[in-house]
């Protein structure tokens, strides 16, 4: 296994007066290499919190983590990369230097940042807005560059919470196809945390269906994509049948997220 | 130039014009004031004779090193108490009273450890701006985003890289504000700790001149002063102005 997880559980403790939060768990998980693995589920049942462990960003209150044989805790490992839901971009860099800030500090040399940043630039549609800074792009863009920021380092296990959601639905889709070219490309495991379920069933090989709080798999959906895919999966007759199974999975526990429990029965 | 920019230079040209026709009419006493003309004559004077060229560069010299230091202990002091908070809740009620302190009052015990020459007036100068520097300061650190600290994690960068690398630099345009208060700060420090602690520098020749009935020293030093200090708040307004724009949602 390339990233597993064995009894995860996070609790967010009782303070100033707050009831102490059990937010996770207990969860399983194993993703082999070269997985596209996504999580869906009501709001607020985890998911990010979820990332945040895997990620060695946040502790699990009780199980274990391992990456690549070695247990996750309290820092990132490196081979991880993280794009989050907020804007993370650096306001006070241009474009080009937000994406080449990974690669500077990881000591890169300099040729190789910039050929590495150009490409990044290139794929992302980003190369006449390199010298641009954030504040002069569209939401959609500042997320490209936080995207091409975390892949032009290569990470081995890629962590993605929701990283379209600020996206229009064409964009996305075309964003999907760059990721899965991306991921065939790099080799590299991914899971993807995402609202939209028709995005999950769309990009991954498997579809993780969580809970409402505290979030667990309640089940896990194997899409049978060959890794040569696309976005045109989604005209297929099984895109329909698998996107309904797994809404049938979900919305009992949306409901119940919403605190419908009463329709939810 | 912008109409409210034309109407403010039309409100000082009409001001300065009325100075000068009183003062030349003889409503305003020559002992009271001088005309804003005899002002900058007497100015280019004092700057070609030479006269005053070591008091003048004393001042800025000193002026500098206040807001140097200021600026230098400001920031690493507010990086380090931003990251300590039980301390910061000792700090905060003392930071809120600190200018109700009348800092010349302490003069005599500053020429008493720190001796008659130029420290002093640099001390007074830093005390009245590294709390700006401070608090502007902590006001932007306190401002970065969570999503911006998780990035520094998933870089791995240390406690230093993430000062140095996120936390400042998105604290920049707060910071820039301390700078701005600095300056002011220092020049009201550094001159008005000349007229009662020293014997040379911009603020001790305008006092020297004043107890003499010199006013055409005083005047043109009087002008000298808010020339600097126009100049260099014009010059961080318009550095400031870049600054903003970069960072500012289209």
């Amino acid at each position: 296994m390339h990233v597993s997880l064995r009894d995860v559980t996070r609790v967010y403790p009782a303070r100033a007066g707050q009831p102490a939060v059990h937010a996770l768990g207990p969860v399983d998980l194993g993703l082999e290499q070269g997985e596209f693995f996504a999580v869906v589920g009501p709001s607020g049942c985890g998911k990010s919190t979820l990332l945040e462990v895997m990620a060695g960003l946040a502790t699990p209150s009780a199980g274990e983590c391992v990456f690549e044989g070695k247990p996750i805790g309290g820092e990132v490992p490196d081979g991880i990369g993280v794009v989050f839901q907020e804007d993370a971009s650096f306001p006070w860099l241009s474009v080009y230097d937000n994406i080449a800030f990974g690669l500077h500090h990881a000591g890169r040399p300099g040729p190789e940042v910039s050929g590495l940043v150009e490409y990044a630039l290139t794929f992302m549609g980003l190369r006449d807005f390199a010298n641009a800074y954030p504040a002069q792009l569209s939401g959609g863009m500042r997320q490209r560059v936080c995207i091409a920021r975390t892949l032009v380092l290569k990470p081995r296990l890629i962590l993605l919470d929701e990283p379209f959601g600020a996206l229009d639905q064409q964009t996305r889709l075309l964003m999907g196809d760059e990721l899965l070219r991306l991921w065939r490309e790099t080799g590299a495991t991914i899971l993807l945390i995402t609202h939209a379920i028709d995005e999950a069933t769309m990009l991954a090989d498997r579809v993780g269906v969580m809970s409402a709080r505290p979030g667990r798999f309640l089940e896990t959906v194997a899409t049978g994509w060959p890794r040569e895919r696309d976005s045109t999966v989604v005209s297929s007759d099984s895109f329909g049948r698998l996107t309904g199974r797994i809404w049938t999975r979900l919305r009992a526990e949306s409901l119940r997220a919403l605190g419908h429990q009463q329709e939810a029965r | 130039m912008s109409v409210a920019g034309l109407l403010r230079l039309a409100v000082i040209a009409i001001a300065v014009g009325a100075l000068e026709l009183l003062c030349r009419t003889g409503v305003i006493p020559s002992l009271t004031a001088i005309p804003p003309s005899a002002m900058v004559e007497g100015l280019l004077r004092i700057l070609q004779s030479g006269k005053f060229t070591a008091d003048i560069v004393t001042t800025l010299r000193n002026v500098a090193v206040a807001i140097t230091a200021a600026m230098l202990a400001g920031i690493a002091f507010a990086t380090v108490l931003q990251s300590l908070p039980a301390v910061r809740r000792i700090f905060d009620p003392l930071f809120a009273a600190y200018y109700a302190i009348p800092m010349y009052a302490f003069y005599p015990l500053l020429i008493v450890i720190l001796g008659l020459g130029d420290l002093p007036q640099i001390a007074i100068g830093f005390l009245l701006a590294v709390v700006a520097v401070i608090l502007n300061a902590l006001n932007g650190l306190d401002r970065v985003p969570p999503v911006l600290l998780k990035t520094a994690r998933v870089h791995r960068l240390g406690a230093v890289r993430t000062a140095l690398k996120v936390r400042l630099p998105f604290a920049a345009p707060y910071i820039f504000t301390g700078f701005k208060l600095a300056v002011a700060y220092s020049f009201i420090g550094v001159i008005g700790a000349e007229f009662i602690t020293s014997n040379r520098g911009i603020g001790y020749e305008i006092a020297f001149a004043y107890n003499n009935f010199d006013n055409r020293v005083m005047y043109p030093m009087i002008l000298l002063v808010l020339v600097v200090v126009i100049t260099i708040n014009m010059s961080l307004h318009h550095w400031e102005r870049r600054l903003l724009e970069r960072r500012r949602r289209s």
